[in-house]
């Protein structure tokens, strides 16, 4: 039997993630033009290995091939492709979405059962894991010269011993080594972080977190598109902002600045893109406010007193932890009921008869 | 009165209205046969009251109110009557229920009208039961009988009058034409409906897509005391009306409650009309105007077509179909039902055929659920949809019931933006069955407790009669009723 609406909205998941993927191309296409041929190289591993590894599932599963069709491993290869540093050695690719996609969404039950961001989960294992490559930061030269395309080929496969000359350390990082050094932020910053260089995106970073404004390109695309809405990215950043400018106006000697908070590192990637996963996200209004607001305040406790420079991955993962909780509390009214569900007392006092 | 807060929530499908929204209401001639069921409203079935072979005439009651819940039947046109017998009935599962089949004479010769009187002046108690001897049942698709609505709301100290202009699914124009060519009627069925209650005030609330209704109400209302043209804004499903009573009032129906609750009567537009007819001009319901469109639907158009006509011969009339249609529904598209043959009749509470296309319809495979929260958004109610499909998937119905399962209003919202195309209100209405079925039974197990109950309770006392009665015979054997011990009482 068919039952009603017999009309829809035509939108689909397939849309979803294809329209999310498109907005990523902006600030992926940078970056690779950024970093060369082996982050095009890791890049392109990393979907296609993530995407192996969900077929490789569904056949396990005995679900459908025709499942690849959401484009969910896509995206989810695509996200985590853009999380890790640019000249990650192959088995960094196909090891982090093997964690991703069979590990963080498989074993869970496939797309929508995920308690965690897979992306993320992997980018958090992999760097626990594998300090050292995660943590390789090459400049953003843009210069595709230096390395040829065979010299790529040896980046990504490892063979290739990447000279200190050309790797740097991340704005986060390097303010964060600076600091335990004994250094002045206001001075550090000065010196060595341009606000513009940030929102372009020529600093070092992982493969799509440097360029505040392709991002944020792509999350007004998200916005207009009602893919995602405001209520995630903008309490998350909101919340940094305020509390990185709170800390400044007491101790600007200690505490960064909001503008630097809010260009560097992951933040916008994770702010619009990586919190705003609809599986791991509260479904109400209510609750992706506190889930945003949540990310950004775990943001900026990690990054300011954790022993991490970054903590965007392990603040979305938290939060991630504590979506079935918010959506149990954080539920919509419902209509003729108060918050606590029983019968509302209406708000209408009748007038005597007036016969 | 309090300009809008709309209601939360809701959908904008496209509305595909201009496929007759401005197409006059055109007169169905008698089709060669009519059927017509005995069940057109909520309730129990009617009874018929004429035989096979009997004449009747145009107007004349052929079957009466069943026992309860229920409504008159009356000839639509006169004719004889050919049969009685099960007919493929207007509902989804293409059951048969019995229908009166007229072969009309085409003369098409009217009962006699008793003299008319000013219904203004007539007993309130009267009105209602001449509505409820005129048959009319909400006309909206409720088919709930009118008169048990309007009685009931008689001493509810109900205030003001809301009567539904909003047509809110696509498709459908019916409403529309109606309020736009007989505007002055349903005015005059609105005031009729305020002076049988006691209400003060008329709110006739339009959804702002129908501008040619607007001004031809407004143009009627001129010089009308404490009665206001609404407009509202186009939000599926503004029809609803909690929705609607929570837009025109700013008031919330309190869960469980009635509209009466927030002193408001809420009645269709063409139901109005109606009212109107019975009252003014004693004639009962045997018409009503009907959209027959679809992309399938040669020439789309407004139809006044008798109860009881074939929806085969309204398509027809409208062209026929281009090529079989791969969807006929009754009602609109958000909420109307699928019908399998083109031969159910047209019934007192249905105001659009329509026939779609393979591409006017999306019935693709469901996938899993994102958990993205469009449905969150989209419903009306403040539900957590997926939540509440999830546990009726899964036969927890108590726990989809905690997320309001039993406040869904079945609007189709959620359903209508669900990217993964998870028919969640088919989930919502099997677990709403569901839970009726449960509350049935634990008030069968709870009455059948209370007879248990009483029943060892009329043992015991006999038991403890009997032993009373024993004890003083045994006493009266002894003749030494000092020295009795206390009767055993209640030992059994």
């Amino acid at each position: 039997m068919i039952s009603a609406p017999h009309a829809h909205d035509h939108s689909s998941v397939n849309r979803v993630m294809l329209h999310v993927c498109l907005a990523l191309i902006p600030c992926t296409a940078y970056s690779i033009y950024l970093f060369g041929y082996a982050a095009l190289n890791l890049f392109c591993l990393t979907i296609l290995s993530s995407v192996l590894w969900e077929s490789l599932c569904l056949k396990l599963r005995g679900v459908p091939q025709t499942q690849l069709h959401d484009h969910s491993a896509l995206l989810t290869g695509w996200l985590l492709a853009l999380t890790l540093p640019p000249w990650a050695p192959y088995w960094i690719a196909i090891g982090g979405s093997f964690i991703a996609i069979v590990i963080g969404k498989q074993l869970y039950g496939g797309l929508g059962q995920n308690l965690f961001n897979p992306a993320m989960l992997a980018r958090v294992a992999l760097l626990i894991s594998f300090p050292v490559q995660m943590t390789t930061w090459p400049l953003a030269s843009a210069d595709w010269t230096m390395f040829n395309f065979i010299e790529g080929m040896q980046i990504t496969a490892g063979l290739y011993a990447v000279p200190d000359s050309v790797t740097g350390a991340t704005a986060l990082g390097h303010l964060k080594t600076e600091l335990s050094a004994g250094g002045h932020a206001v001075h550090i910053l000065q010196n060595d972080f341009s606000a513009l260089a940030g929102f372009l995106g020529n600093l070092p970073g992982s493969l799509g977190e440097t360029s505040a404004l392709l991002i944020l390109l792509g999350g007004c695309w998200l916005l207009l598109m009602r893919i995602i809405s405001w209520h995630i990215p903008l309490s998350m950043l909101i919340t940094v902002a305020v509390l990185a400018a709170i800390f400044h106006a007491i101790e600007p000697a200690r505490y960064a600045p909001p503008s630097f908070h809010l260009l560097t590192g992951g933040l916008m990637l994770g702010a619009f893109f990586i919190a705003t996963d609809l599986v791991t996200s509260p479904s109400s209004k209510g609750g992706q406010l506190v889930f945003g607001t949540g990310c950004g305040a775990t943001v900026f406790v990690i990054r300011t007193w954790g022993n991490f420079p970054e903590g965007v991955a392990f603040a979305v993962l938290f939060m991630n932890a504590l979506t079935p909780l918010i959506d149990l509390y954080l539920r919509p009214r419902i209509y003729g009921r108060t918050r606590k569900g029983t019968p509302a007392k209406t708000s209408y006092t009748s007038k005597t008869d007036t016969e | 009165m309090a300009f809008f807060s709309p209601f939360r929530g809701g959908v904008h499908p496209d509305s595909f209205k201009e496929l007759s929204a401005t197409l006059p209401i055109m007169r169905l001639p008698i089709p060669p046969q009519l059927f017509v069921p005995l069940r057109q409203h909520a309730g129990s079935d009617a009874v018929a009251i004429v035989e096979p072979g009997s004449h009747v005439l145009k107007g004349q009651l052929i079957a009466r109110a069943g026992n309860g819940l229920s409504a008159p039947v009356h000839a639509p046109t006169s004719g004889i009557v050919a049969a009685i017998t099960p007919v493929t009935a207007a509902h989804p599962s293409g059951m048969k229920s019995n229908a009166i089949i007229i072969k009309p004479d085409r003369k098409d010769t009217p009962v006699k009208v008793p003299t008319l009187l000013d219904p203004f002046k007539l007993p309130r108690d009267e009105l209602a039961q001449k509505i409820a001897d005129a048959g009319i049942v909400g006309m909206g698709g409720a088919s709930f009988p009118a008169a048990v609505k309007l009685s009931s709301a008689i001493d509810r100290h109900v205030e003001t009058i809301v009567i539904n202009g909003s047509e809110c699914e696509p498709y459908l124009t019916a409403d529309d034409r109606l309020m736009t060519e007989r505007a002055e009627k349903i005015i005059l069925g609105a005031r009729l409906i305020r002076h049988v209650v006691g209400a003060q005030k008329i709110a006739i609330a339009i959804e702002d897509n129908k501008p040619n209704a607007i001004s031809a109400m407004q143009k009627a209302a001129v010089g009308e005391q404490q009665l206001e043209i609404v407009v509202v804004p186009t939000r599926y499903p503004m029809g609803s009306a909690k929705q609607m009573i929570k837009a025109v009032t700013g008031h919330e129906v309190p869960a469980g409650g009635r509209s009466s609750d927030v002193g408001v009567l809420m009645h269709n537009v063409a139901t109005a009309y109606a009212i109107a007819e019975a009252l003014a001009e004693s004639k009962p319901l045997t018409s009503r105007i009907v959209t027959v469109s679809g992309g399938a639907i040669v020439r789309p158009q407004n139809v006044e077509a008798l109860i009881g006509t074939p929806a085969r011969y309204l398509i027809e009339f409208c062209g026929g179909t281009v090529n079989t249609p791969t969807r006929l529904l009754l009602g609109g598209p958000m909420m109307g039902h699928v019908v399998q043959s083109l031969d159910v009749p047209l019934i007192k509470g249905v105001a659009g055929i329509l026939a779609l296309t393979d591409h006017e319809i999306t019935n693709p495979q469901a996938s899993p659920c994102i958990r993205c929260g469009r449905c969150v958004s989209a419903c009306p109610m403040g539900l957590v949809p997926l939540e509440m499909a999830n546990r009726s998937k899964h036969g927890d119905f108590d726990g989809a019931n905690d997320y309001g399962l039993s406040d869904c209003i079945l609007c189709g919202s959620c359903a209508y933006v669900c990217p993964s195309h998870i028919p969640l209100v088919h989930y919502f209405q099997y677990a709403k069955g569901h839970l009726n079925s449960q509350t049935a039974q634990s008030k069968r197990m709870q009455y059948t407790r209370q007879l248990a109950e009483t029943r060892q309770e009329r043992i015991d006392k006999a038991a403890a009669a009997k032993a009373a009665a024993k004890a003083a015979k045994a006493n009266r054997r002894k003749r030494s009723p000092a020295k009795t011990e206390k009767s055993p009482q209640g030992e059994s």
